[in-house]
């Protein structure tokens, strides 16, 4: 057991859980406004290939980072465009949202770099920096859960996002426009998203592979259900499965009864199994915001 | 006039798609005819083209079929990936165990069977493996939604994670011939193998991939349309679908109509396997899928959740797919990738558009 527990898979939880706080954190400012987020990981990876693609060329990975961000927050304002505007089914277009992520990177990068899908390798020092094993997309991802906090529940705007989620008429009634505060959202969680896969493509690795985020961006959202769209929890949600992938590593090369491994899937599916389970309230109710995945519109 | 209506909102939305493409086709440096003259004109000069190309479309029909009957009944299927996988699976594993010995392409001997049943036997259980595989796994997030409530949507996609966890789980512990390094089981039985078009169409090469598959897809459609459309039971899915309130009013349940969608949307995924294990690899291969349950949703949202629709949309797609092998050889810099790229836009303009025409 001890050869499985060890310093390292603390560091490699907090490795893998960063991008989940990203991504469930933005999640969390979307679906709270009541618009659905299954574009999480097409948002993700649009800040991953992003990130890589101006990392490599400038050698300078804050403006990666910043221009990952960026690029989430465009795309998300196209989707926000289509859910409320448009009033498109929100999880239709979400999920054309990621079909187009996995898309339009490859597209681009195997005319520019003309490798199949991949951007190219950025030399280590210009990844993001480290700081005693901890990267500093870290850092940030765990000081954004208290600022995430004190946005939702000690700002105006946290109060009207919340109640524009719930109930968006009453909203409306109390003079906040609520597709207004969609859009913000919306954006705000594109941009957030956008971050964690920013990190994983010029932080944890150091180029973009083509779907680099593997169901990421689902997992976050698991990670919303469970804590039930609440910052702080989210934090706990994100560590548990970071814990959960992290686990993965040693389980590979663990050997039990001479040369048989654990089947690293059993460990896998865990994040997936409790999902369906938290939904279904066995494990205390998770109720979505009343509003979640209706578009508002204003009676006239 | 409601036809027409039909049939023009997902046209513009083709339209826009290939305008999309078009203009990122000129950004990265390349002649947007000339790339969409090779994606698309590769379908039909031989043939072994046609051939090809509606070997492609049997899966999208059945994935299209799949997720049409679930957004009949209000319901968006996001789990056919996870259900065609699980079906995939089953049927192999019928295939291995009641199809004898198998030589392999080394010549030597492979024997994961418990028996050795005849044709005329195994490929109806194998046929109907597939279907009550995909249904079961189709069902549970019918099952969870209807006691729970819980979104079908979330389960899906987690349940999809799940099959893929655990088919590979298997693949890899328990049917993989030890020291293959690609994740795929033993070979089904020969006595499991669904005869290819080939022969019966003269002209058509033996190596095209084309099964009668195929011909159970189109049979699919039109079950389908008579089952939505000319049956009670139908009547109710769709009902629930268009009014829930005003259908349990009406002496409907629809946790029942629930159950059901899914469990049939399930079946029809699962049948992918068909054409697949049974037609195409004759051996569960774990990335077989290529992400056709997802596909799916693009084939039903573009034909408007109509049988004939779903036809028209799948054979589309996979002209598309065909003629992105030759995009991908023949043109400087444009790659494959553009079809994912027109899929999505597609999608997403169906989503805007549909809304927008109901206003």
């Amino acid at each position: 057991m001890g050869e499985i527990l060890s310093i390292a898979l603390i560091f490699s939880t907090l490795r893998f859980a960063t991008p989940l706080i990203f991504a469930a954190l933005g999640g969390m400012f979307s679906e709270r406004s009541g618009v659905i987020n299954i574009a999480l990981e097409g948002l993700m990876l649009a800040g991953a290939f992003t990130a890589a693609v101006v990392t490599y060329e400038t050698s300078n990975p804050f403006l990666g980072f910043a221009s990952g961000a960026l690029a989430g927050g465009t795309l998300a304002l196209v989707y926000a465009v289509a859910c409320i505007r448009f009033q498109a089914d929100q999880v239709v277009t979400g999920f054309g949202v990621n079909i187009l992520m996995l898309g339009v990177p490859a597209l681009i990068s195997s005319a520019v770099y003309d490798s199949a899908g991949s951007t190219q390798q950025i030399d280590r020092q210009f990844l993001l920096p480290e700081f005693f094993d901890v990267n500093l997309a870290t850092v940030v991802a765990f000081a954004l859960v208290p600022v995430c906090w004190y946005v939702f529940y000690k700002t105006p705007f946290g109060l009207r996002l919340r109640a524009t989620g719930e109930n968006p008429a009453a909203a409306d009634a109390a003079g906040i426009k609520v597709n207004r505060l969609r859009y913000t959202a919306v954006v705000l969680s594109g941009v957030l998203a956008a971050m964690g896969g920013a990190y994983l493509s010029i932080g944890q690795s150091s180029l973009f592979t083509r779907g680099m985020t593997a169901g990421r961006g689902f997992i976050a959202l698991a990670a919303l259900i469970l804590a039930k769209w609440k910052p702080v929890p989210v934090l706990f949600a994100c560590l548990f499965f970071g814990f959960t992938e992290a686990l993965t590593i040693p389980l590979a090369n663990y050997k039990i009864n001479g040369d048989e491994t654990i089947p690293v899937q059993f460990v896998q599916i865990i994040p997936y199994v409790l999902t369906i389970v938290v939904l279904a309230g066995f494990i205390g109710l998770s109720r979505a915001p009343k509003a979640l995945g209706i578009p508002y519109t204003k009676e006239s | 006039m409601r036809i027409f209506r039909e049939i023009l909102s997902p046209l513009a939305a083709v339209a826009a798609a290939f305008a999309v493409g078009g203009i990122l086709v000129l950004v990265i440096g390349d002649d947007p005819v000339k790339t969409y003259s090779l994606l698309l004109g590769n379908s039909f000069g031989s043939v072994k083209d046609v051939g090809y190309m509606l070997f492609i479309a049997t899966p999208l029909i059945f994935t299209g079929l799949a997720v049409a009957v679930g957004f009949r009944c209000g319901l968006l299927n996001i789990g056919a990936e996870g259900q065609l996988v699980v079906a995939a699976f089953a049927t192999a594993w019928v295939g291995i165990k009641f199809g004898g010995t198998v030589v392999d392409v080394f010549g030597a001997d492979v024997d994961y069977s418990w028996m050795s049943l005849p044709a005329i036997v195994l490929v109806p259980l194998c046929v109907l493996t597939a279907v009550v595989a995909g249904g079961i796994w189709g069902a549970i997030p019918g099952l969870l939604k209807a006691r729970f409530g819980s979104h079908e949507v979330i389960n899906t996609i987690m349940l999809n994670f799940i099959a893929i966890a655990m088919v590979s789980y298997l693949t890899q512990y328990h049917y993989k011939k030890p020291g293959d390094p690609i994740l795929q089981t033993v070979p089904i039985g020969e006595a499991a193998h669904i005869p290819r078009i080939s022969q019966f169409i003269p002209g058509m090469p033996e190596f095209v991939p084309l099964s009668v598959a195929f011909v159970i897809a189109v049979l699919m459609c039109v079950a389908v349309y008579v089952f939505l459309w000319k049956t009670k039971w139908g009547y109710e899915l769709r009902a629930v679908g268009e009014n829930p309130s005003a259908a349990e009013y009406g002496g409907i349940s629809p946790k029942k109509q629930i159950v059901i969608a899914m469990t049939i949307s399930g079946a029809l995924a699962g049948m992918v396997a068909i054409g697949e294990v049974l037609g195409n690899r004759y051996l569960y291969y774990h990335d077989f899928s290529g992400e056709v349950g997802f596909l799916g949703i693009a084939v039903a949202l573009l034909g408007r959740n109509h049988p004939v629709g779903v036809f028209v949309a799948a054979v589309f797609f996979a002209i598309l797919y065909r003629g992105g092998i030759f995009v991908d050889a023949f043109t400087n810099h444009v790659s494959k990738d553009l079809v994912e790229v027109l899929q999505a836009v597609v999608i997403i303009f169906v989503a805007s558009l549909q809304r927008f025409s109901k206003r």
